[in-house]
């Protein structure tokens, strides 16, 4: 049985958590006292050892990542943190930077100090106001403890923090639409190469990181790379947040070492909703293909869920139990994709539309045969084929699901429309049941 | 422009404060945005105007950049912006009941605002706040497990001019206007206010803890 391991999520409990006073009784800020008396490839070469991979989704190592910055040639060079977080099912960014948003500052200004950036951002989506003030409050703490601004505790090294919100659109959650986006553009994806690292914000250098990436930082220079290797799996090292939500008894962030089973984290939960049994899930959002109970003892690592045929993404397990229509959840997902595609490709702007129809027509029972093999031929035609990662995406539990519950899409066939019972799949359903008892 | 001397005066010491932000101005477009809708209550032709001259480029390009962020609202909009997050999960976890019983409650459909000017009601998408679901958002702070009647409850509330308190957030909902002014990076003094967690975000520190079995 793996055992939790509280470390970002540590001060969560606390009476004001997000203060400076809470975060610097617990020793924070000490693992930047520390760096900041040493080399900054001494930084980048203990993230390189601790094998912190990207926790966005996708996973990319991230000393490698910082590695791929050129030689400075004296102009500016910039961290940018995605803090846009905003794929369905994934929630674990926005309470970090309610609770503690200390530990993403600290983070954020030992990787400056690793990459030779002098101005980081952090692109927050503009649709939590109470996280905004929290990161501005923080930021201004961090000045007045002279944290930020020039010769950081007399160390030579100058910083400033931007906190920027944006406006609602999840495609800036792609890093080069979030670089157009934080330009004051449109939020449209850019063609890659040159990649950011290369060609960034304002066409110089970049780095961007996911937010609970970077507020790994502290505590790998703190507590040193092999203390963080020496939790979760060979390849898949460190502690992350795992999301549970949806049909389980004590949904929440449950932060563990990497390749713990969801059939762990489910007994620590309490278990899917009682009186039920889990029909299917996500390991990492809307974007990852469905799985089922098959794969309750599969660890929870980039290789493992990999090798299951969908990703770990950012381990938002969305947990759906036997009340779920997957034609209902899925045509829901597909009409988020529709909205949210950035129009400049035409596979992803064309095919979500339709995709988007075929799901109408299906939930109303108006749909043949025909229109399943057509959600199977649009997804083909749009997966490698768009301009960037949201349209794959869009057909990700499209044809998982059918794969997996064709048989289902067939029940809504021919005038007959959803054959499930949409109120039992309510919380307020799940509470009714426990009063009756 | 409509504007009146007084507003541009005001309106361009806060544009110069944004823009100092950034290392080249036209970062500064989508708090300038912000800025407008906390004075005009949505991006005005007037509003968009001023972003245009404040950052150098042309109002049609900020129009291009307006009408793609749905946070930017192109008509005028209710005090109180009541948005239930439909997408899968929450809809599934009543989301869809609570839309239901509040369009009905309210009178009013998606993106449409009721006479009395108070609430605009909004389908929402992912909010980040899956584990708390049902979610609903009143001008963009938190109001976690919701159902139905907590719903009604809540637009009642609103509506009456009575203090609303999100679940998690600041210790009051405050208007649109007010929220847009923090959106462009103005701080209002409530970030000490509210708590640091919510139960599910602290569900597997209460695990590890060995509590809340």
């Amino acid at each position: 049985m793996t055992t939790l391991t509280p470390i970002l999520s540590r001060h969560w409990g606390e009476e004001k958590s997000w203060s400076i006073a809470t975060y610097e009784k617990d020793g924070g800020y000490a693992a930047l006292k520390k760096a900041l008396k040493r080399k900054p490839a001494d930084v980048i070469q203990a993230v390189k050892d601790s094998g912190l991979r990207g926790r966005g989704g996708a996973g990319f190592p991230t000393g490698v990542k910082w590695g791929f910055l050129p030689e400075p040639d004296g102009g500016p060079r910039y961290l940018v943190i995605n803090a846009d977080e905003s794929e369905p099912g994934t929630c674990k960014d926005v309470p970090l930077m309610m609770a503690s948003p200390h530990l993403l500052i600290e983070g954020a200004i030992l990787t400056s100090f690793a990459i030779d950036s002098h101005h980081a951002f952090i692109y927050l989506r503009g649709e939590v106001v109470h996280v905004y003030r929290r990161l501005l409050n923080a930021v201004a703490e961090a000045k007045k403890a002279g944290y930020l601004g020039t010769n950081i505790l007399g160390s030579g090294f100058d910083l400033e923090i931007t906190v920027h919100a944006g406006a609602g659109a999840y495609i800036c959650g792609e890093e080069s639409a979030l670089l157009d986006s934080l330009e004051g553009r449109r939020g449209q994806p850019r063609l890659k190469p040159p990649f950011p690292a290369v060609k960034g914000l304002y066409g110089r250098p970049t780095t961007v990181n996911n937010v609970e990436t970077i507020a790994s930082v502290p505590g790998i220079v703190d507590q040193g790379a092999a203390w963080f290797a020496g939790m979760g799996t060979e390849k898949s090292k460190g502690h992350v947040l795992y999301s549970l939500s949806g049909h389980v008894e004590r949904p929440g962030q449950y932060e563990a070492p990497l390749g713990v089973t969801l059939r762990e984290l489910l007994d620590l939960a309490g278990g899917v909703r009682t009186g039920h049994r889990l029909k299917f899930w996500t390991p990492g959002g809307s974007s990852t293909p469905l799985l089922t109970d098959k794969h309750l003892d599969m660890p929870l690592d980039y290789e493992s869920v990999d090798a299951a045929g969908s990703a770990l993404g950012t381990r938002a397990l969305q947990i759906f139990d036997e009340t779920t229509c997957v034609v209902r959840a899925v045509a829901r997902w597909t009409e988020f994709y529709r909205h949210e595609s950035c129009g400049k490709c035409t596979p992803c702007r064309e095919g979500t539309f339709w995709l988007d129809q075929i799901y109408d027509r299906l939930e109303a029972g108006h749909a043949t045969e025909a229109d399943i093999e057509q959600l199977l031929a649009t997804s083909k035609s749009i997966l490698g084929r768009s301009f960037c990662a949201l349209g794959d995406s869009a057909t990700m539990t499209i044809t998982s699901s059918i794969e997996l519950f064709r048989d289902e899409y067939l029940a809504h066939l021919d005038g007959r429309g959803c054959p499930l019972n949409s109120a039992a799949t309510t919380l307020f359903a799940t509470a009714e049941a426990k009063g009756a008892k | 422009m409509t504007y009146t001397d007084e507003q541009t005066a005001r309106l361009a010491k806060d544009a110069a404060a944004i823009i100092a932000r950034y290392p080249e101005p036209r970062s500064a477009l989508l708090p300038l945005l912000h800025l407008i809708q906390s004075e005009d209550g949505y991006v005005s032709p007037d509003g968009m105007a001023f972003c245009a001259d404040q950052v150098g480029v042309s109002t049609a390009e900020v129009s291009a950049v307006a009408t793609f962020y749905s946070q930017y609202k192109r008509r005028p909009t209710g005090e109180y912006q009541v948005g239930v997050c439909i997408n899968t999960l929450c809809a599934l976890m009543g989301g869809d009941e609570i839309w239901e019983r509040l369009t009905e409650h309210v009178g009013v459909g998606n993106d449409e605002t009721t006479p009395d000017g108070k609430i605009t009601l909004e389908r929402i998408e992912c909010n980040a706040a899956c584990d708390f679901a049902p979610v609903m958002m009143v001008n963009w702070e938190f109001f976690d497990n919701q159902t139905p009647e907590s719903a009604a409850a809540i637009v009642d509330d609103l509506r009456a001019g009575k203090d609303v308190a999100p679940t998690r957030g600041a210790d009051k909902v405050v208007t649109l206007k007010e929220v847009s002014r923090v959106l462009a990076g103005f701080e209002d003094g409530r970030a000490n206010e509210g708590g640091a967690a919510g139960g599910p975000t602290k569900a597997g520190l209460d695990a590890a803890k060995g509590g809340a079995k």
